[in-house]
């Protein structure tokens, strides 16, 4: 892989959200770069901070009570944390666009599905309606939709779930954009339909050659998937590197509990009552985080100095960084 | 769409003939009967009352009476003024014009004020303009219509002398101006807080966020994401409020002489004039049957995914 300036390059970043009970660090100081053409895993359990750093990245946090309070998001070398507003306009479902864990209630139930694509086409390129439903139609021929031209007449109410994430991605990637933010795009969807739906956004990417930015807390999807990966734990990133060094050398004691938490087929027959390993204990309250490491307490290596001071995210390799003061190369 | 406003259509027949039911028991519980009690001031002979009560009907049980009350109804005929002998029919729907003027314009009052008003209180929320139409709306709907009613009175007839008092004019839009305000201010007020609470919700919903990730303006997004799902709840309230002001009109109409069916209502009433009341008050029923009836087919054309099928 060439080493030339990322695409997009996050640095630093911090978002968090005002509520009555305090401030709620969702995201703290996340840095990352994302080549073109690449395909980064975020992965992380639930209420890690994946999804409101990939929201934070297009200014689409609901702000109050949300804010982003510090660092940089640079995409082609524009920082869209300094831009306004009406920047971000052309860059989202542009040039950046994003689907979301939710294709039940992400698309509007009262617009004909055609017209939603359609309309994302015609606020980016200069094109009559008539074009513009006729490229919302090739879209969805791309996204492999059974009879489409029946279908770009459908309300989303007459789909199912799998159908509407076909015509998000359809929707997302209608102006070939640069990046694609796949925010958990499969949780929502029955396990046969997921493969299809990960297939798909694979293929269209290897199609139109779009950096993928996958969030998921399915480590089988990055395997599959990505180059690299950021693991994510309580708003930090806590491991990065490539998909192979964290599969095969996971360094961060939370990485190698996640890793040895993926039920494998067959394992409880072979070796009789094996239990599936968990990670003990419960993410911390991010209102109230442990001075030391976020993740002492439920660490099974904890020291006494984990506990002490907060541990810094440190390079141990070329392109591999852990959080975690045991950790060794 | 048309077998579903037939099939709807149909339906008001038992409506109808359970709520006559109703207001027939009710009016014929009231004691007092205008025609015999003005025969009772009249000193006539007991052989001309026998008589007057023979020509009523009042001689028969009460069963009998609402019988043939019905089946004439069934065929338009309403029946006679107990008291000046004019057909019912005749007088109601001479009447029913110029509720219907005042009904919508009060409730094109509270939509061209509510709706507005509730929507950008919902997209500012917490700011001046939200706390200036919760004071507002809040007011409105607390505000009884027979105190706002004189005090526009005092205002603009009294004080600024620009509007008459009360009165048809004959139909004069100037005359309109202060009844109509007096009803709709507090529908508006009321509707007004059912768009703010419409939009605040349809606001948090995914596909705004969808539609803002697509980069579409916020003008865009307000009116083609935002208001058309909102609408869907705010016709609901509509068609209701709708309903309910038709029955408000009976306080408007009698503080401004306004001579429409709620003063007539009004009048009949108190001198036990029941013919003239049921003919009021069905025909009051109708309009409230027909306007939901409009409320469910203008829904299917909001939102599809009603299917009447």
């Amino acid at each position: 892989m060439s080493k030339n300036k990322p695409l997009l390059s996050v640095r630093q970043l911090t978002t968090q959200f005002n509520t009555p009970a305090g401030v709620v660090p969702a995201v703290r100081e996340v840095s990352f770069d994302l080549q073109d053409g690449e395909t980064l895993g975020v992965v992380g359990e639930s209420g890690s901070g994946k999804s409101v750093t990939a929201l934070s990245i297009l200014r689409l946090i609901h702000s109050p009570p949300g804010r982003i309070v510090k660092g940089s998001i640079e995409f082609n070398g524009v920082d869209l944390l300094q831009r306004d507003e009406s920047y971000l306009q052309k860059i989202r479902g542009n040039s950046i666009s994003m689907i979301f864990q939710e294709p039940m209630s992400s698309l509007n139930p009262l617009m004909k599905v055609g017209e939603q694509i359609a309309e994302v086409i015609r606020q980016h390129r200069q094109v009559s309606h008539a074009e513009s439903i006729n490229q919302a139609l090739e879209m969805l021929k791309k996204v492999q939709i059974p009879a489409p031209e029946k279908r770009l007449k459908d309300y989303p109410y007459q789909m199912s779930g799998g159908m509407r994430q076909r015509v998000m991605i359809a929707m997302a990637l209608a102006c070939q954009p640069r990046i694609l933010i796949a925010d958990e795009p499969t949780t929502a969807l029955d396990v046969t339909i997921q493969c299809q739906i990960m297939e798909l956004i694979q293929g269209l990417k290897e199609e139109t050659g779009s950096a993928v930015l996958m969030i998921t807390h399915d480590l089988g999807v990055i395997a599959e998937m990505a180059q690299k990966v950021i693991v994510m734990y309580a708003g930090q990133v806590v491991e990065s590197g490539d998909v192979y060094s964290i599969f095969d050398n996971p360094l961060h004691p939370y990485t190698q509990l996640l890793l040895r938490s993926i039920p494998v087929l067959g394992r409880r027959t072979r070796n009789r009552r094996e239990k599936l390993q968990e990670i003990e204990g419960m993410v911390p309250n991010l209102l109230n985080l442990p001075r030391g490491c976020s993740f002492f307490n439920r660490c099974p290596q904890a020291q006494d100095q984990c506990r002490r001071q907060a541990v810094e995210l440190r390079e141990i390799s070329p392109n591999r960084q852990v959080r975690c003061v045991i950790a060794t190369a | 769409m048309f077998v579903f406003t037939i099939r709807r259509l149909l339906q008001f027949i038992p409506t109808i003939m359970g709520i006559t039911l109703i207001i027939f028991v009710l009016l014929n519980m009231i004691p007092g009967n205008a025609a015999l009690s003005t025969a009772g001031r009249l000193e006539l002979s007991p052989e001309v009352v026998e008589q007057l009560k023979k020509d009523l009907e009042l001689d028969k049980p009460a069963y009998v009476r609402y019988f043939n009350y019905v089946s004439r109804l069934a065929q338009g005929d309403m029946g006679t003024s107990y008291l000046r002998r004019y057909d019912v029919k005749e007088i109601v729907l001479t009447r029913l014009p110029a509720t219907l003027k005042l009904a919508l314009s009060a409730m094109l009052i509270a939509i061209l004020l509510g709706v507005p008003l509730g929507f950008f209180a919902a997209l500012k929320q917490g700011s001046w303009l939200d706390v200036f139409a919760t004071v507002i709306a809040v007011g409105g709907v607390s505000i009884p219509q027979f105190w706002l009613g004189i005090i526009l009175m005092y205002i603009f007839s009294y004080s600024l002398q620009i509007l008459p008092t009360s009165g048809y004019g004959n139909g004069a839009f100037i005359n309109l101006i202060m009844p109509a305000l007096t009803l709709g201010i507090g529908y508006a007020a009321m509707l007004a807080r059912t768009t703010r609470a419409a939009v605040i919700e349809v606001l948090s919903a995914d596909f705004v966020r969808t539609a803002k990730a697509k980069g579409l303006s916020s003008a865009r997004i307000n009116i083609r994401h935002v208001l058309r799902n909102a609408l869907v709840l705010i016709l609901t309230t509509t068609g209701l409020l709708f309903g309910s002001l038709i029955g408000q009109t009976v306080i408007v109409e009698r503080l401004f002489s306004w001579p429409g069916i709620g003063s007539l209502l009004v009048e009949s009433i108190f001198q036990r004039d029941i013919p003239v009341a049921q003919g009021c008050l069905v025909v009051i029923i109708v309009i409230f049957l027909v306007v939901n009836l409009l409320v469910d087919v203008l829904y299917h054309f909001i939102n599809p995914q009603i299917d009447y099928q």
